[in-house]
């Protein structure tokens, strides 16, 4: 693969040779992609949600099938942080881009203890947080949704972590903006966004509701132009770098959310569809760049009124 | 085994049912992959607005003489219905080989007994095949709710013997596999199950009151069918894991039921 124009991002300080990432939980820790995609032509690879102790995650059905989209519920399963190091980390660490943490919990001590460990790692520069977790000891509810609960974990990890510490928001919020704003005041370095909508989906047969826990996060292009808007709206609201995510399928839909303001973007549910797609976006930016005569990504970014 | 996206070409179209059609597809651009018995593929859904998801269809037959690989697929809702309708020399989107397959005998000796109900036969003629090839004679026990739900028996007859149950009695013995008599008569040194769940799960007690290694074939829903995005788990000993990657044929043994 040819590049011809400057495709590198700064994110506080994280240079990606390019803007595009893979989201968390759409590409497991990118070994699961290496026959379909030479991992070193992405800027970067955010491997799934990691939590302090082990997850075993919601039952089964976990999944449905929505118009341009689907609804997950997980529900973060994975084998916890230490398994993460010992085991999961030996086998990342080499591979030729940024590797970066999802990380979770259920209180904000929780996710300050698990980015402490993921400190540690040399070769891991930067984690996201994933603040759409019920916040256990306060009902349940998610901490990203106020923007005292978002603030109150961003807090806790700044204090843990030394790196870059980029925040990924929930888009189930009265204003996101405010959201946004106030993990930046709590220490984020950057903030990515959206999350997944949250949904639901019934069998008419069964006459049941489809996912084990009833409701689960929607992806998929369905979302992505209310993606965008908030992509626009926070990225004029704040002065941390914002990451662009939500149903972004090709080239076109990258480009659009760097003209909104994002300086990189995620790819997630794209990836089930076609596993090859994270290389040809970050090869399409490219292609319009150089039709367009923009000598770097960085001049396009925030540049649509 | 390498994963690879290819761009199938439909080379034949055979439309068994109102219900069932075996599509034929090559490789144009080069050998397909080396493939497994009881592996799938993930089918992209190019001409259905109603779908978003690939489907996970499994290997029916794979020809590497011909370069080509057959699935049989059954209607069941819009996006195998979109296959059902494929013409020849049109294109077959697919992720393949996925999973994990089936166990093969370690010898020509060994007796295998391969057990399918319904569309669940499709993955066992390419299991058939490969014991074929190994010197190996496989039983086939498959099963039907009627005669005109038995698909491609000469092609099961070509590669071992065939014995069959439908639930009307209009073909073979009446009732389900897991009573036929061939299972009083025979031995056998293991079993492979692919099928709907509750035949899978009596043929699984079947075996274990026996003491026979079985394997059955698990079909749960899946998005990515890579191991990347967990929705697709079985709940088994080993805890929550993914059927794409570690499955979808499991030993019963690690399974809950």
């Amino acid at each position: 693969m040819e590049i011809m124009a400057d495709l590198c991002v700064d994110i506080a300080g994280l240079r990606l040779a390019n803007p595009v990432l893979t989201a968390s939980g759409t590409f497991g820790y990118g070994l699961e992609y290496q026959d379909f995609v030479d991992l070193s032509l992405l800027g970067g690879i955010i491997v799934k949600g990691t939590t302090l102790e082990p997850r075993e995650g919601n039952p089964y059905p976990r999944m449905a099938e929505t118009a341009q989209g689907m609804l997950n519920c997980v529900g973060l399963q994975n084998k916890g942080v230490d398994y993460f190091c010992r085991h999961i980390y030996p086998q990342i660490k080499d591979i030729k881009t940024n590797m970066i943490v999802n990380v979770s919990g259920n209180s904000p001590e929780d996710y300050a203890e698990c980015a402490a460990r993921i400190n540690e790692l040399d070769c891991i520069p930067a984690i996201e947080l994933n603040i759409s977790c019920p916040n256990v000891k306060h009902g349940g509810m998610a901490f990203g949704t106020t923007t005292e609960g978002a603030a109150s974990v961003v807090k806790a990890v700044r204090e843990a972590y030394k790196k870059t510490l980029i925040v990924k928001l929930s888009p189930n919020v009265t204003s996101i903006t405010d959201i946004a704003l106030a993990v930046q005041d709590a220490g984020a370095d950057a903030v990515s966004l959206i999350n997944t909508l949250m949904g639901m989906a019934i069998d008419i047969e069964k006459r049941k509701r489809i996912l084990s826990i009833g409701t689960g996060g929607l992806s998929g292009p369905c979302i992505k132009p209310v993606a965008l808007r908030m992509v626009y709206q926070v990225a004029r609201a704040v002065k941390v770098p914002v990451i662009g995510l939500g149903g972004i399928s090709n080239a076109k839909d990258a480009i659009e959310f760097l003209l909104a303001g994002a300086s990189a973007i995620e790819i997630g549910t794209a990836n089930f569809l076609d596993p090859t797609i994270s290389v040809k976006v970050v090869q399409g930016i490219d292609e319009y760049l150089e039709k367009h005569s923009f000598k770097s990504v960085k001049e396009i970014i925030g540049i649509c009124e | 085994m390498m994963k690879c996206v290819l761009d199938l070409q439909v080379t034949s179209v055979e439309r068994l049912s109102e219900r069932y059609v075996l599509l034929a597809a090559t490789n144009p651009v080069g050998p397909l992959p080396e493939m497994r018995p009881g592996q799938f593929a993930q089918l992209r859904i190019d001409d259905s607005k109603e779908t978003f998801l690939r489907r996970p269809i499994s290997l029916h037959s794979v020809d590497y003489e011909k370069n080509e690989v057959c699935f049989l697929v059954q209607k069941v809702g819009k996006g195998t219905a979109s296959l059902w309708q494929k013409q020849p020399g049109s294109t077959l989107n697919a992720i393949l080989p996925l999973g994990k397959g089936f166990t093969m005998p370690l010898s020509p000796e060994q007796r295998f007994l391969l057990v399918g109900g319904g569309v669940g036969i499709a993955p066992l003629l390419f299991m058939g095949e490969a014991m074929q090839r190994q010197g190996a004679r496989p039983v086939f026990l498959l099963g039907a709710r009627s005669k005109s739900d038995l698909l491609r028996l000469d092609a099961y007859r070509a590669c071992g013997d065939v014995y069959i149950t439908t639930e009307d009695g209009s073909e073979g013995e009446k009732g389900f596999v897991t009573q036929h008599s061939i299972l009083q008569k025979e031995k056998f040194d293991n079993i492979a199950v692919c099928g709907p769940k509750p035949m899978m799960m009596s043929m699984a007690s079947y075996a274990k009151s026996k003491g026979i290694p079985c394997e059955v074939s698990l079909e749960n829903m899946m998005a990515c069918g890579l191991g990347a995005c967990l929705c697709c788990v079985e709940d088994t000993l080993d805890g929550n894991v993914c059927v794409c990657k570690e499955g979808p044929v499991f030993g019963v043994e690690k399974l809950k039921w």
